[in-house]
């Protein structure tokens, strides 16, 4: 017993964050998921400028052509490269995901945290204010929006798509906040001399961190999702390429029925791989952030 | 007088759209000095925790006021250093995904940013084990690998580190084992020794009677009955402190009937009014008092 007694106590913030990382760099699924992403990630935003086409969308020579060493994954209906437009897909998406995923997180933290945490009437008018976003039909409002004002950027469809996807979230955040800061651990917290913006930030929002980053990573795949879906339907950015407008490109020239497999599959694939691979870095975020569910 | 509470009152809304009027706290007034332990006894619901939390700023005041060496209660950093509290759970005081020495740490970062890491740690080595804790056993780790009466001690210890003189203890013995709670009392006796005043909120009668000097028993809200604590055990004037005090269980003795015999000493059951004083330092809660023989 004696030797283990003289333990010197150590720096407590730097310990946490050393600590975090020795449990981050020894956990399988955080390095897993967050491996397929920067790939994917590395593959957006590098690919474009190393490719020689510079235009994606530009016709080529060889329609329909199956994937080959020329044209990894084959061609279009156009002979456009699948690659090229996967390559630049990926960036858009990327952008959207994070774009729109970012400021609906934003704003879903900013209210949920006010509204948990405060109470009264301040909650009451934040959750009126939610509960209308919620009811709105987000993307009804997105198409009329694409529609009538006729922007079609990407930065300002995945502003509206933040603008709309943030109430469930922000809900979620205040349940979660209601139930926390009543824990005398924030009383203690106040004691010690805390202000409510070091309370929310420090006490109560560490206690939900993997919350926080799943919803984070569910804003951003929803943001994907609702971005293709515009796409799909030919709503979206009516330049440029993203993975969802890949989808509607097949679609539309029935790349199925004439078995071009390897037109719809990369960019579904895409997606699925994106999002996926956040859901399983989430699960090893969750096992790093919680001293109780690590294994040692 | 150090710490004084003037019929202080706490009103709650309830009801679906807040119609109704609930007082937790019902003009209440008491005092307590430096050097004293006060204990504030009442059953669940008394409004005896709501108290420790007014005094503690957590909890607004409806009527009423609260003053420590006659500076109101403020929520603000220069309060707490001279007021604190320990609460009756200390599992739910830590941040269970800090490690458990991180309290200390908040109150270097609020009140002493200027003293240096080593001579911080130092004192907080030093602190621990005043608390009669081995420092290499409990610094350095996280909330559930320790025990309550570790953690309850370390939270003791972290009110310490600060200048206070006041410490609201609001049931801090009601989740530990009966040895351990010895030791928890044995502390706060040392504190009372150093000048601190401790107001000890509590519902278990022969903890209380262990440590204060006096005594005050709260019942829905008001004061029935407060004093010197051998005036208030010894001779309970109140029908409720009569029934309080019967409901503690003896050894090789039958359960006594909990309920009140029916008739105070002076006066019929459940009679409440303003405080009386029934001798000098010994005062009751009953109207008629003054026309009872004694």
């Amino acid at each position: 017993m004696t030797a283990i007694q003289e333990t010197p106590a150590k720096d407590a913030g730097a310990g946490v964050r050393r600590e975090a990382l020795y449990f981050a760099l020894r956990n399988g699924k955080l390095l897993a998921g967050f491996g397929v992403v920067a790939v994917l990630f590395l593959l957006g935003f590098a690919g474009p400028l190393v490719l020689e086409a510079a235009d994606p969308n530009a016709y080529g020579s060889q329609p329909m052509a199956p994937p080959s060493g020329e044209h990894w994954f084959g061609t279009t209906t156009f002979g456009q490269d699948v690659f090229a437009q996967f390559v630049h897909g990926l960036r858009t998406t990327f952008v959207v995901g994070a774009l729109g995923g970012g400021i609906a997180a934003v704003i879903a933290m900013a209210v949920g945290f006010t509204a948990g945490y405060r109470g009264g009437l301040v909650d009451e008018i934040l959750n009126m204010v939610t509960n209308i976003v919620l009811v709105i039909p987000t993307l009804a409002v997105l198409l009329i929006i694409n529609a009538y004002l006729g922007v079609r950027s990407v930065p300002a469809q995945a502003l509206f798509i933040g603008l709309t996807s943030w109430p469930w979230a922000a809900r979620a955040i205040r349940a979660q906040t209601f139930s926390l800061r009543t824990r005398d651990f924030v009383a203690l917290a106040r004691l010690s001399g805390s202000s409510t913006r070091k309370i929310i930030l420090r006490e109560i929002a560490p206690n939900m961190s993997s919350y926080l980053f799943m919803m984070f990573i569910l804003l951003f795949g929803g943001s994907i999702l609702i971005a293709s879906s515009l796409d799909f339907i030919g709503l979206g950015p009516t330049e440029g390429v993203s993975l969802g407008l890949m989808l509607q490109n097949a679609n539309q020239w029935s790349a199925m029925q004439l078995g071009l497999w390897w037109w719809f599959l990369p960019p579904g694939a895409g997606i699925t791989a994106v999002v996926g691979a956040l859901y399983v870095a989430n699960v090893g975020l969750d096992e790093v952030f919680n001293p109780k569910l690590r294994e040692t | 007088m150090m710490l004084r509470l003037d019929n202080v009152t706490k009103v709650y809304k309830v009801g679906a759209f807040g119609g109704k009027a609930f007082a937790a706290v019902d003009g209440v007034s008491f005092d307590v000095r430096q050097g004293e332990v006060v204990s504030l006894i009442g059953e669940s619901g008394s409004g005896k925790s709501t108290i420790g939390r007014m005094i503690l700023g957590l909890t607004s005041i409806t009527t009423g006021s609260i003053t420590v060496d006659g500076v109101p209660v403020k929520a603000a950093k220069e309060y707490y250093r001279h007021v604190q509290g320990v609460f009756q759970d200390p599992f739910s005081c830590y941040n269970p995904v800090f490690k458990a020495d991180r309290v200390f740490r908040m109150i270097k970062d609020s009140y002493y940013p200027e003293v240096s890491g080593a001579e911080w740690d130092e004192r907080v080595r030093s602190t621990v084990q005043d608390v009669r804790l081995n420092p290499g056993q409990v610094l350095g780790k996280y909330p559930h690998q320790l025990s309550g009466g570790q953690l309850q001690r370390l939270l003791i210890a972290r009110a310490l580190l600060l200048d206070i003189k006041l410490l609201v203890a609001d049931e801090i013995t009601s989740m530990l084992d009966a040895s351990t709670r010895i030791d928890v009392l044995n502390l706060l006796a040392e504190l009372k020794e150093r000048g601190l005043g401790v107001l000890y909120v509590t519902h278990d009668l022969s903890l209380g009677n262990y440590l204060a000097e006096r005594t005050v028993v709260l019942r829905n809200g008001t004061v029935v009955e407060m004093g010197l604590t051998e005036k208030v055990f010894g001779d309970p004037l109140h029908p409720y402190t009569r029934k309080l005090l019967a409901a503690v269980p003896r050894l090789n003795a039958p359960w006594e009937d909990a309920e009140p015999t029916g008739v105070c000493r002076y006066h019929a059951a459940g009679a409440s009014g303003p405080l009386l004083e029934a001798e000098a330092g010994h005062f009751v809660a009953c109207a008629r008092l003054g026309d009872c023989p004694r």
